[in-house]
């Protein structure tokens, strides 16, 4: 067990080396130019986009510009914003609690809902609660979350006026408000969440529950309780510990749309912007923190596996 | 316990309404850049410059040039600008603003490696002192344009011993001679800036601070408004327009914009100009012919833009009053396409920006195109990409925005000169490169509109180089406790005579 | 080949006949069929053409003489909704399709083969899921140029790890039991194990998400024809139409409802369809 967990965080590196140069090729294969974009409304004068290129280094062959934000990064500098010249870690220090917060509170949300409702809708299946159930999943999968940002914007805070409708303010800095900031898009986002654990609960809850093991269970007249959560659940883990690492690591790279519309500085709207305006120190940042999240997350689930099921092989 | 976070809330929402009385909150359509004004490109970066930096001179709202912190100008000769400046004036950090302060500033915009302001005020040959509230500024030529290029960015001053302490790195904490002093930003969230007490016009500045939020999605800018949360939002929709206008707590101020919409057709950029509608005028003149700007506007901007055939606005002194677009004229663009000999229906390519309302114009233009014989087809794109496709000469036509110069060299002479840096579509016409050189040193006015006609006569009607659809408005909502705000084409917020109550 | 005998019930007709039994997987599957029908059958069923517009009539609500109202160019949203189902299934299906095909023999393979071959596998993915989807749309936009084809093959790509690591999960634990373990004692062939053995018992998952996963391709592809990739102007697509539909949220908000209500009806009745399947593959359900 432990120098299978060594062995994995050995895989870490390497991981984050080779995706990392993946994303500086597959910027550079895209097309926009970045001195084009910074070069703006001067783009037709060659000598600004000449000056533009050797400051950046876009002047140089691939591997060299690789191979010079290796040698920063080994120095524990990630480069700085082309745009607007702030340094990338301090963006990603900057943008880690918000997201962070997002993602906890979206992900508490889409546990508290999703598994017990999975779990409800499977023991009372084809009966009326299991259709209700799964209707309010179905519709919160379907809903894009535009539509339910913008509609609980205009209900909670334009028509009732309970809640900001939009910005972020830091834990820290006064808990009430920031709870009061984060509630409406972790809610958005914890919907999804809940909908997928919600189904995938509800399948791996019918498949447990017909294991000869739980009819045993039943026979010997152990409590429905005591099947349900000790010998049912428990066993239909597996797939809802895969989705609900893979949920919180895209929560944790950030949910742009869900950003955008609740104006949450967070990952996916860092991001999303940096991609656009080609701002290729931001977009390597946080793609390998969010590799890091990933590789981690993965991690995480192996060991749950185990945890599960100690039968389960340490490969 | 549930009563207990009742009253914290209530508590928490009573904090933020007093904080109300205190700031102005605005809501930015998006981030801006880097805040320093030799590098800086974004027009939402100039609202927030509004409050920071002070120019050598302002526009006002019918585009007079006023000083601000020149207090006058005289041209000793053609090439000789002679400026005096406002006496007393202070940066955020206590250096005077003198004469040296102008020349170091000016020299800044013209040497700082990746300038923006370098193509805006390149004709400057020498900046010299008189004496400390003198600059004589020196031009290789004579230029109409080069006063109003010191409205914008180019006649910011900042504070040299700041300037040169923090090199490239100016702009994370910009020091200037503005109202308001730069306090703390943090990226894609907010901008927030501080009353200058040593303003040098203090008394017009009553608002202790000033917030700039980011809020990219329209609606949710507004739904701020409208709840409280800002007292200002910049670029309403024309859509929400009616809403705010229902909405007795609110305030609506509708300008026109110095820039427009127009569809750059490539003429000779490369093997793709190489079609029917690059080659052939007539085509063109069909193209132009089918649409129809007063249903496009109606359709997709609710008719409140101006539908244009020129790139200048009617504001603008210098805009040609009887140069107006056409009428639609199915019947006449169906007969020049035949007398041109193409094979209908005639694809065109139509490269797009991703934005939602320009893709819908788009639609309409098909849906218009298609009962002359063309057959649009619409390529949207992400904006870098299409920005790239542009200089690269990878489209045939494609509808870009211009957001606009005081002076109208500013609108035509980059896109319509042989030239210029953004004549993506590489239009070429020796008689319009010499007029274009004429507009730019005719001081006249008279005179000088009479040359712009002529230009546009030959680019716009004759070549058909480019087709103008429209020029938007700058409409801003605000609270109906913000008094004293006066809209300027050019869309900024000035801070200056705003009150809050 | 003897008629006198009646054949032996093959687990396969078993299921089929579980499946029939099913009213709600029944009822799930007439509507998608009628989806697909309405599809296929938009040029002669659409009371108007989705492409034509009125000026004179955009943005109208619901009416009698246009049932779903009319969108921003004044084109009959009713016929729009029918016409886009055709790019909308098709975008569902064979985005989802692909993501199955390409990681659910991947992640069986790292789940069964482990050691190194799971290492590399599960790194891979774990690095894709960490690339914006973003990047990847622009790169294959520019490479394979505008078409629907190519958002389908972007959305497979980005939407396949999670398969991978489903299905990896699942062999992990399917390998574990003890009818594997007996299987390989035997001296079955891993792969037939595979087949035989594990794949049946980690079809529900993968059934539950490939449901799920079409939704998401559904409204993927719209974001992506904004990037150029998927269904060009003025094609309609439901994840196209809602997204035009956001601009106008307050002031014509059944430009959003029905796209919406089309992908909710079509996820509801897979979803429906889903669950009978799983039901009628599993052999235990039938001992109730």
């Amino acid at each position: 067990m432990i120098t299978w967990f060594i062995r994995r965080l050995g895989q870490i590196l390497p991981t984050l080396l080779i995706l990392s140069f993946g994303i500086f090729a597959l910027q550079q294969l895209m097309p926009g130019d970045p001195a084009l974009i910074l070069a703006g409304e001067d783009r037709g004068d060659p000598r600004v986009l000449a000056e533009i290129r050797a400051e950046l280094m876009l002047d140089r062959p691939l591997l060299a510009q690789y191979g010079h934000w290796l040698w920063r990064l080994l120095h524990g500098d990630f480069g700085f914003s082309w745009r607007i010249r702030v340094p990338v870690g301090e963006l990603l220090l900057a943008k880690l609690p918000v997201t962070a917060q997002l993602a906890a509170m979206s992900f508490v949300i889409g546990v508290v809902i999703g598994v017990p409702a999975g779990v409800l809708s499977a023991v009372w299946k084809d009966r009326p609660l299991d259709w209700l159930v799964n209707g309010i999943a179905l519709f919160g999968i379907s809903m894009p979350n535009f539509w339910l940002g913008i509609m609980m914007i205009l209900l909670f805070s334009v028509q009732l006026g309970w809640l900001p409708p939009s910005g972020y303010v830091p834990l820290w800095e006064d808990p009430w408000q920031s709870l009061a900031t984060t509630i409406m898009p972790a809610f958005v986002l914890g919907t999804g969440v809940a909908s997928v654990l919600m189904r995938h609960t509800r399948a791996a809850m019918l498949g447990a529950l017909e294991q000869d093991y739980v009819r045993t269970a039943r026979a010997k007249g152990v409590a429905e309780r005591v099947v349900i959560f000790r010998h049912a659940l428990r066993n239909a883990l597996i797939p809802v510990v895969t989705l609900g690492t893979i949920e919180f690591g895209r929560l944790m790279a950030g949910a742009v749309l869900t950003e955008q519309i609740f104006s949450i500085p967070g990952f996916g709207k860092l991001v999303v912007d940096a991609v656009f305006n080609r701002d290729y120190p931001v977009v390597q940042g946080v793609v390998l923190a969010t590799a890091l999240i990933f590789v981690a997350l993965s991690l995480l689930a192996d060991v749950l596996y185990m945890l599960i099921n100690p039968r389960l092989r340490t490969a | 316990m549930r009563r207990l976070i009742l009253a914290a809330m209530l508590l928490a929402g009573a904090a933020s309404a007093q904080g109300v009385t205190q700031n102005l909150r605005i809501g930015l359509r998006e981030d801006p850049d880097i805040m320093d004004p030799t590098l800086a490109r974004t027009f939402v970066g100039r609202i927030v410059f509004a409050a920071i930096c002070d120019k050598l001179f302002d526009i006002n709202e019918r585009l007079e040039i006023v000083p601000q912190l020149a207090t006058g100008h005289v041209w000793d000769d053609p090439r000789t600008l002679r400026i005096t400046l406002r006496p007393g004036v202070k940066f955020h950090d206590g250096e005077p603003m003198d004469a040296e302060a102008v020349r170091y500033s000016l020299n800044r915009h013209l040497t700082l490696q990746g300038s923006f302001r370098r193509g805006e005020i390149n004709g400057v040959t020498a900046v010299e002192v008189v004496d400390p509230l003198t600059v004589l500024i020196r031009l290789a030529e004579p230029s109409a344009a080069f006063l109003s290029q010191l409205t914008d960015r180019a006649g910011m001053v900042v504070s040299p011993r700041a300037a040169e302490a923090a090199g490239r790195n100016f702009g994370l904490r910009p020091i200037c001679a503005g109202p308001y002093r730069f306090t703390e930003r943090v990226a894609q969230d907010r901008i927030v800036v501080d009353r200058f007490a040593d303003y040098w016009n203090a008394a017009a500045v009553t608002i202790p601070r000033i917030t700039y939020q980011i809020i990219t999605d329209s609606t949710v800018r507004l739904a701020n408004l409208q709840s409280g949360a800002l007292e200002m939002v910049q670029s309403v929709d024309p859509d929400d327009v009616a809403a705010v206008r229902r909405n007795n707590r609110l305030r609506l101020s509708i300008s026109d914009e110095l820039g427009y919409q127009s569809l750059t057709i490539n003429i000779g950029n490369g093997a793709r100009a190489q079609t029917p509608m690059g080659q052939d005028a007539r085509v063109r003149a069909a193209f132009e012919l089918a649409l129809d700007r007063q249903v496009l506007n109606q359709v997709v901007y609710e008719g409140m833009f101006n539908p244009t055939a020129q790139p200048v606005p009617p504001t603008n002194p210098l805009h040609v009053p009887g140069f107006l677009p056409e009428p639609r004229n199915l019947d006449r663009a169906r007969a020049l396409l035949r007398e041109a000999g193409v094979r209908t229906p005639l694809a065109v390519e139509m490269t797009v920006p991703n934005s939602p309302d320009l893709r819908q114009a788009a639609e309409v233009m098909q849906a218009m195109l298609r009962e002359a014989g063309f057959e649009l087809r619409i390529n949207t794109m992400e904006f870098a990409s299409s920005l790239q496709a542009a200089v690269r000469g990878d489209f045939e036509t494609y509808l870009l925005a211009w957001s606009g110069r005081v002076d109208p060299d500013g609108n035509s002479y980059t896109f319509m000169h042989s030239r210029g840096p953004q004549n993506d579509g590489r239009y070429s016409n020796p008689e319009v490169d010499r007029l274009l050189d004429a507009a730019r040193i005719e001081t006249d006015t008279a005179r000088r509109r009479d040359i712009y006609g002529q230009i546009w006569a030959i680019a716009i009607r004759q070549d058909r180089s480019r087709i103008y659809l429209w020029h938007r408005k700058n409409i801003v909502a605000h609270s109906a406790r913000l008094t004293g705000f006066v809209a300027i084409p050019d869309g900024l917020i000035r801070p200056q005579g705003l009150r809050l109550q | 080949m003897s008629a006198t005998q009646p054949p032996p019930v093959s687990p396969a007709r078993r299921a089929l006949r579980t499946l029939l039994r099913h009213r709600l997987a029944m009822f799930g599957l007439v509507v998608v069929v009628a989806f697909i029908a309405a599809a296929l059958l938009a040029p002669w069923i659409s009371p108007a053409d989705p492409l034509a517009t009125s000026w004179t009539a955009i943005r109208r609500a619901p009416s009698a003489a246009h049932w779903f109202g009319t969108d921003e160019n004044g084109r009959d949203v009713l016929s729009r909704v029918l016409w886009g189902a055709r790019a909308s299934l098709l975008a569902g299906a064979i985005a989802v399709g692909g993501a199955l095909l390409i990681g659910v023999p991947i992640g069986l393979l790292a789940g069964l083969a482990g050691g190194w071959v799971d290492a590399v596998i599960s790194r891979i993915a774990d690095a894709m899921l960490a690339v914006p989807f973003l990047i990847l749309a622009i790169a294959l936009a520019a490479f394979l140029g505008p078409a629907l084809e190519n958002a389908m093959l972007a959305i497979a790509i980005s939407a396949s790890p999670v398969f991978v690591r489903l299905a990896r999960g699942m062999a992990l634990e399917a390998a574990a039991t003890d009818y594997a373990e007996a299987a390989r004692a035997m001296g079955n062939p891993p792969g037939r194990t595979a087949l035989v053995h594990i794949l049946p018992n980690i079809a529900p998952p993968l059934l539950v998400q490939a449901t799920l996963s079409i939704a998401e391709a559904i409204i993927a592809e719209a974001s992506l024809s904004f990037l150029g990739l998927g269904q060009q102007p003025p094609q309609p697509s439901w994840g196209s139409m809602l997204n035009s539909a956001q601009r106008f949220i307050e002031n014509a908000p059944w430009l959003a409802i029905f796209p919406g209500m089309a992908i909710f009806t079509l996820v509801l009745a897979l979803n429906l369809l889903g669950d009978g399947l799983r039901d009628a593959l599993d052999p235990r359900s039938s001992r109730r």
